[in-house]
């Protein structure tokens, strides 16, 4: 048994590790480590496209991942205490949906909509001035925050429904309207909640590709720039550059569980 | 007024004036009633208790003063305005939580300025903090204003919670159960702390309990409720001595029912015949007629137990003895009564000689001692 655990975390982990491991490769080959360096970070970091798509990468999971934040909040907000096991469902449907049917769905969601809009759209102006609506940046970050927000949701419901009600008539009792208790009660309780959601959402989209390949258009984000680079052959420098998305990601997704972990011993006093 | 049976009045007309009042207010959850038609008052600076079993409608009054609900029907008053309609948070009333609802995120001093620093204009820092420390130094809790709550006891979370709602000074504080999680010592603790706080602040206190002998001893004032009405209100001795039911006799203080008919009836006086054909002499305050099912209520401490037979005297078994320091409490088997429980006083069993579990004895007590009951 302990042999065969072995085995699968081998399986699991080695590729990476290996991937890890050859970062640090002198050489250029990426089977056989010659020697150790930095030189391939050093490459990746100074090729403008990498930059470049790092940039939209940033951008994109920033984004997303503030919009996902503040309405998921809003929602979980809403839907307190309601409709618990469906509305718990449809979220955890939401999450478990393969991407590649998200990224369809959405792609032939959006261009039905341009599709509608966009001759529309060409009336307010002459022709090839109107403003025409493209895949791009726009949609990149709906579909990622659309995604991301069932995350959010999630984590805020479980939080809501451990949160003592009891709290918020207290606040009351004390003479905080509505909004006071919103403010000095609620929000600070839940805030390791909303902060663990925003880290998940953004580990989430900065390393997305399946959604990001069927609605980014024609920007090219880090996991999209990877993907067409090792068509022409894994070399070192992409693999400096899975390492460096891979530390970013464990990282994000530790501090989001200690956050939350920190959070509910609080919380549940 | 119809909620009140037996003519007993919920409130005491020729004392204090009212800080709040009910009048007929309902509270309907679906098909259940937790309040039914409600009309009473309670006068400045009372201490009353509302007391019952789980779901007889006790915390849905308390929560529908401090206005967390809104009666169905009917009208809510405090010092004289009617706030039926008017939110929790611009009622003058604080509560004590039955899990206290303190604050995780803020410190204990935090906690307790909580309600200060909602008030606008807002009061400045120098003067919350010296109003939180006088609250502090109330609930005998000096130097504990920088912890955490989660650092605190079980007792002094309580201490805490009593303190945020008294340093608002609100016309009446509202006690749901505050000492249900608390240990029996701690519990005899808080009761005396209680009490002599609300001498002190003379602020109207309303609590609601299942435990009779917390609202026995603290309350001025008690009002026993039964499937969402009051069924019975008045001094905690008042109950103990004229209980108007069967359920109110059970509920306040130990009793001992002899379940029968009542035969004969002329003025305060009447009889019981069980079914075993025993007849029993007792008072009679209800408005019960002769042919009614009726209980003759007994109390423990009324009933002499005693070796030797007597005229009039009911031949026992002893069945059971507890030793309770003050008192003995003995349980006796009747061959048609039943198990009845004895309470001795000390110098009484000196003098008669104790029993022992399966000891034959027997029992009297004064005519005037039952009390006879309807059995609703």
């Amino acid at each position: 048994m302990r042999l065969y655990a072995a085995a699968v975390f081998a399986f699991l982990y080695l590729p990476i590790a290996v991937i890890a491991v050859f970062s640090f490769n002198a050489g250029t080959h990426a089977s056989q480590f010659t020697g150790f360096s930095v030189q391939w970070y050093g490459k990746a970091l100074s090729n403008p496209f990498v930059m470049e798509a790092l940039r939209t990468s940033f951008i994109v999971a920033l984004s997303s991942a503030l919009i996902a934040s503040v309405f998921g909040t809003m929602a979980a907000l809403a839907l307190q205490g309601r409709v618990r096991v469906v509305a718990d469902a449809l979220f955890y449907i939401a999450v478990l949906i393969p991407g590649i049917v998200i990224g369809i769905a959405t792609l032939i969601a959006l261009v039905t909509l341009f599709g509608w809009i966009n001759p529309l759209l060409a009336l307010l102006g002459p022709e090839g001035q109107a403003p025409q609506l493209a895949m791009g940046y726009g949609s990149l970050i709906a579909a990622h925050a659309l995604f991301s927000m069932s995350l959010v949701i999630i984590i805020l419901r479980a939080r809501l429904a451990g949160m003592d009600r009891s709290l918020m008539e207290a606040s009351a009792d004390l003479y905080a309207p509505p909004f006071a208790t919103f403010r000095q009660v609620t929000l600070p309780l839940i805030f390791p909640g909303i902060l663990a959601g925003f880290l998940l959402s953004f580990t989430f989209s900065f390393d997305d590709f399946i959604i990001a390949f069927f609605v980014a258009g024609s920007e090219t984000t880090l996991p999209i720039y990877v993907f067409s680079s090792i068509r022409r052959g894994v070399t070192p420098e992409i693999n400096a550059i899975g390492t460096m998305v891979l530390a970013v990601s464990l990282l994000l997704l530790v501090a989001a569980q200690i956050i939350l972990r920190g959070g509910s011993r609080k919380g549940a006093s | 007024m119809q909620s009140l049976p037996h003519g007993t009045s919920a409130t005491d007309p020729d004392t204090k004036p009212l800080i709040a009042e009910f009048r007929a207010a309902t509270k309907r959850y679906g098909d259940i009633l937790a309040a039914d038609a409600l009309s009473f008052g309670i006068g400045k600076g009372e201490f009353l208790s509302f007391l019952g079993p789980s779901g007889c409608g006790k915390t849905t009054a308390l929560r529908m003063l401090a206005g967390f609900e809104t009666p169905t029907s009917g009208e809510v008053y405090l010092d004289g305005e009617r706030v039926t309609d008017v939110p929790a948070y611009k009622r003058p009333v604080n509560m004590v939580f039955q899990h206290y609802a303190l604050f995780p995120h803020l410190t204990v001093a935090d906690n307790i300025g909580y309600g200060l620093r909602q008030r606008r204009p807002r009061p400045d820092r120098a003067e919350v903090a010296r109003k939180v420390d006088r609250a502090l130094e109330m609930v005998r809790l000096t130097g504990f204003g920088p912890r955490r709550i989660w650092e605190m006891s079980g007792g002094q979370q309580q201490r805490v919670a009593l303190a945020r709602a008294i340093v608002n000074e609100p016309k009446v504080l509202l006690l749901d159960e505050p000492l249900a999680a608390l240990d029996r010592k701690l519990r005899r603790e808080m009761q005396i702390e209680l009490q002599t706080l609300q001498r002190q602040l003379g602020i109207t206190f309303v609590l609601v309990t299942h435990d009779q002998e917390e609202a026995l001893s603290m309350s001025d004032r008690i009002c026993i409720m039964q499937s969402g009405r009051i069924v019975q209100s008045g001094s905690p001795t008042a109950l103990y001595d004229q209980p108007v039911s069967r359920y109110v006799a059970d509920f306040v203080g130990k009793s001992n029912f002899i379940d029968g008919t009542l035969m004969t009836r002329s003025g305060n006086a009447g009889q019981v015949q069980t079914a075993t054909g025993h007849r029993f002499a007792g008072r009679l305050a209800g408005p019960l007629g002769p042919g009614a099912n009726a209980s003759l209520s007994i109390r423990p401490e009324q009933i002499g137990l005693a070796h030797a037979a007597r005229d009039g005297a009911e031949p026992v078994t002893v069945i059971n003895r507890i030793f309770l320091g003050e008192h003995t409490e003995y349980l006796v088997r009747h061959a048609a009564l039943g198990d009845l429980l004895v309470l001795v006083a000390r110098q009484a069993e000196a003098a008669e000689g104790g029993f022992a579990p399966g000891d034959a004895g027997h029992v009297t007590w004064a005519p005037e001692a039952g009390l006879i009951l309807g059995l609703d």
